[in-house]
């Protein structure tokens, strides 16, 4: 990157902080501290904004430049990747957003609480999202340091840490300060940013082959070295078994986890009512299917327009398919078209990674100050006001604990982490949530197994997988622990966890011996379709 | 219409008992294994278990049902025979369609495609099936519970 490139970036980075910080001083006045406000930003934002600020917050840079990287550099299993993406926005569509706009107030543990009526139940809920959102978190941090270092060309140590001191400070001032409404206005800017940013990247690259999708895919597979293979599945994830099943896990995890992840539950409650939370998630869906669908045309496209050969040369990760594409769209290294569009790519990427980060920290600060402090403390007098003070301050040492642990993984290999998201969110969360929202018999005792007979399983089968101990590549080189075989946890946990909760239910006391349980479920599944005394 | 339906939420929140039980009184509970249920109106809930058992709610709750589940399960079996097809079979994958596009591109826009298409189905299922029913239900459920309130 030369120094032109390098200081456009930088100021497109200030101009980007300066906006945010400004949206952040705006949503911030005249505020009351309440939690309704904190936490869902009064519940009135449209359908619209919504869906544009959910988008916002599930498309991170790893959608962005490593999807479109890995369709660069391994071709149509880049493309599988994404589907799994995509897929689970039907999950979440079809039996989550309304249902949990209707039975709960601000996170993922107000649902099942509100059945079940139990302090252990919100308790594991709130641990286990607090876990989903840790593992994205530090993932998303790690991620931002060696990005942004790779895009303004400081490969230095220095220059990463400080990325991820700056990215985990801006994150705290968004949340501790702006609270939903911030975080929801910095997701609709970002999307609008990448959106855009993706549609004019696409249509160069069409206008480059005169709109002909079929001279794109074979040039691409032409020059990638590896010819008809590229566009059929098997380059990343076709080796032995061990790797095949691994990518099912993955595909799995994919699928279901998304339904679970604490982040983007919370974001149905911004909306006022179920219709409401639909109509945004088909928002999302538009534009998230849009997304990777261009991101598909811009991952074959930097194969066919730079080769397979200088993307890997640039970064073995692919991170920089697309910025290299866009210096290359735009007239090439040292032409004025390439210099603003190289720092264009690279300013949306850092908005990128600050909106999602945003965005968990968020929801990690509510389940930390709602789920697990709220009942703990709610005997010594904890008021609604208190809480959101407790919000803040947690979110401030969330920002603190993810600041210290990116810089603590800064050289490790963390993309599994995003991996482990998914599963922990499939496993832990997903089982309770359908559980409670369509069984009629399920019991407090299955909700605690549920969530802990996911995560357990999913964590410690992680610390037992050849990412962290026994490879070249492990966390732990030196030492040899590992006992499973997968690197994805899914396949195992997910099953798992839906098992726990069948079992926990069924081995308890029958609920004809409980009293009003019946009721309950009743009032469960009249609140869920109908939105009668929602929040 | 949303108006008058957003005014009248505010206003039976105040009074509902479900709210209450989550805002303050929820740490009552004492953790222990299955201990009792905190004592809650026994109005309200009769109101929720009256609503429940109506034919009107039954019918809601079965068309929600009866279109979401067998969609579920339909989509979700078609995403993992397509990844299973292209990790156990990639030379099916790779046979030719027409032109460079191959068994395996076409499934994976058939994916994009399938979802937009169910996405519409079910917007449209619920705009015309379910949402006009549901919407007087909560009328009539909000208007019970105040009343049972007083």
């Amino acid at each position: 990157m030369t120094g032109d490139q390098r200081s456009l970036a930088l100021l497109l980075f200030g101009v980007f902080v300066v906006a945010t910080l400004t949206i952040t001083a705006w949503a911030g006045r005249r505020r009351h501290g309440s939690p309704e406000e904190f936490y869902t930003g009064g519940r009135l934002f449209s359908p619209m904004e919504n869906g544009f600020a959910i988008a916002g917050d599930y498309m991170s840079a790893a959608s962005f430049l490593g999807i479109s990287g890995l369709i660069a550099l391994f071709g149509y299993d880049g493309v599988l990747y994404c589907v799994g993406f995509f897929v689970a926005w039907l999950v979440v569509l079809l039996v989550v957003a309304e249902l949990v706009r209707n039975c709960g107030r601000f996170t993922l543990a107000d649902v099942l609480a509100a059945r079940m009526r139990e302090r252990r139940v919100r308790i594991a809920a709130g641990i286990s999202s607090v876990t989903v959102c840790v593992l994205y978190l530090v993932a998303q941090m790690v991620g931002a340091g060696s990005l942004v270092a790779l895009l303004i060309g400081e490969t230095g140590g220095r220059a990463r840490a400080w990325t991820v001191i700056g990215v985990g400070t801006l994150m705290v001032v968004f949340v501790a300060l702006g609270g939903m409404r911030a975080t929801t206005w910095i997701q609709i800017v970002k999307a609008v940013l990448l959106m855009g940013g993706a549609t004019a990247l696409t249509a160069l690259v069409l206008i480059r082959f005169r709109g002909d999708l079929d001279a794109l895919l074979s040039t691409a597979a032409h020059n990638s070295g590896h010819g008809a293979d590229f566009l059929a599945p098997g380059l990343k994830y076709g080796g032995d078994w061990t790797a095949r099943l691994d990518f099912i896990s993955l595909g799995l995890a994919l699928v279901l986890g998304t339904a679970g992840l604490p982040h983007i539950l919370s974001r149905f409650y911004t909306v006022p009512t179920a219709r409401a939370a639909r109509r945004s998630v088909i928002w999302s869906i538009g534009l998230i299917g849009g997304f990777y669908l261009m991101t598909i045309v811009l991952g074959f496209g930097a194969a066919a327009v730079l080769g397979t050969d200088a993307v890997r040369t640039s970064s073995a990760a692919g991170n920089t398919a697309v910025p290299l594409l866009a210096l290359d769209l735009g007239g090439g290294a040292g032409s004025t078209g390439g210099t603003v569009l190289f720092a264009v790519v690279a300013a949306i990427a850092f908005a990128t990674i600050l909106a999602v980060v945003a965005g968990i920290t968020l929801a990690s600060s509510a389940s930390v100050a709602h789920d697990l402090y709220g009942s703990l403390r709610r005997r010594a007098g904890c008021t609604p006001r208190g809480e959101v003070v407790v919000a803040r301050i947690a979110a401030v040492g969330i920002g603190v604990a993810a600041i210290g642990l990116g810089l603590l993984a800064d050289d490790l290999n963390v993309a599994f982490l995003v991996g482990l998201a998914f599963a922990a969110a499939a496993s832990a969360n997903l089982p309770v949530l359908l559980y409670s929202l369509f069984w009629r018999r399920f019991t407090a005792r299955g909700a605690v197994w549920s969530v802990y007979g996911g995560l357990l399983p999913a964590v410690v089968l992680v610390v037992l997988s050849p990412v962290v101990s026994g490879g070249p590549d492990a966390i732990f080189s030196g030492v040899d622990f590992h006992l499973f075989p997968l690197q994805n946890p899914g396949l195992v946990s997910v099953p798992l966890g839906f098992l726990a909760g069948w079992l926990g239910t069924v081995t308890g006391p029958a609920p004809a011996d409980v009293p009003g349980h019946a009721a309950q479920h009743a009032e469960t599944e009249v609140r869920a379709l109908t939105g009668a005394g929602a929040a | 219409m949303d108006m008058h339906n957003a005014r009248d939420t505010g206003a039976a929140r105040r009074e509902d008992p479900w709210y209450d039980a989550l805002a303050s009184g929820w740490g009552e509970t004492d953790g222990t294994a299955e201990g009792p249920p905190r004592a809650r109106p026994p109005a309200a809930q009769a109101v929720y278990t009256e609503v429940h058992a109506s034919a009107a709610f039954q019918e809601v709750r079965r068309r929600y049902r009866r279109f979401v589940f067998p969609a579920a399960a339909a989509f979700l079996i078609w995403y993992l025979a397509y990844v299973v097809a292209a990790i156990t079979a990639p030379q099916l994958m790779a046979r030719p369609v027409v032109g460079t596009l191959n068994v395996a591109m076409a499934a994976g826009l058939g994916q994009f495609a399938t979802t937009f298409l169910l996405t519409w189905a079910y917007a449209r299922h619920a705009r015309l099936r379910r949402d006009r029913v549901a919407l007087e239900l909560r009328w009539v459920t909000q208007e019970m519970t105040r009343r049972h309130g007083r």
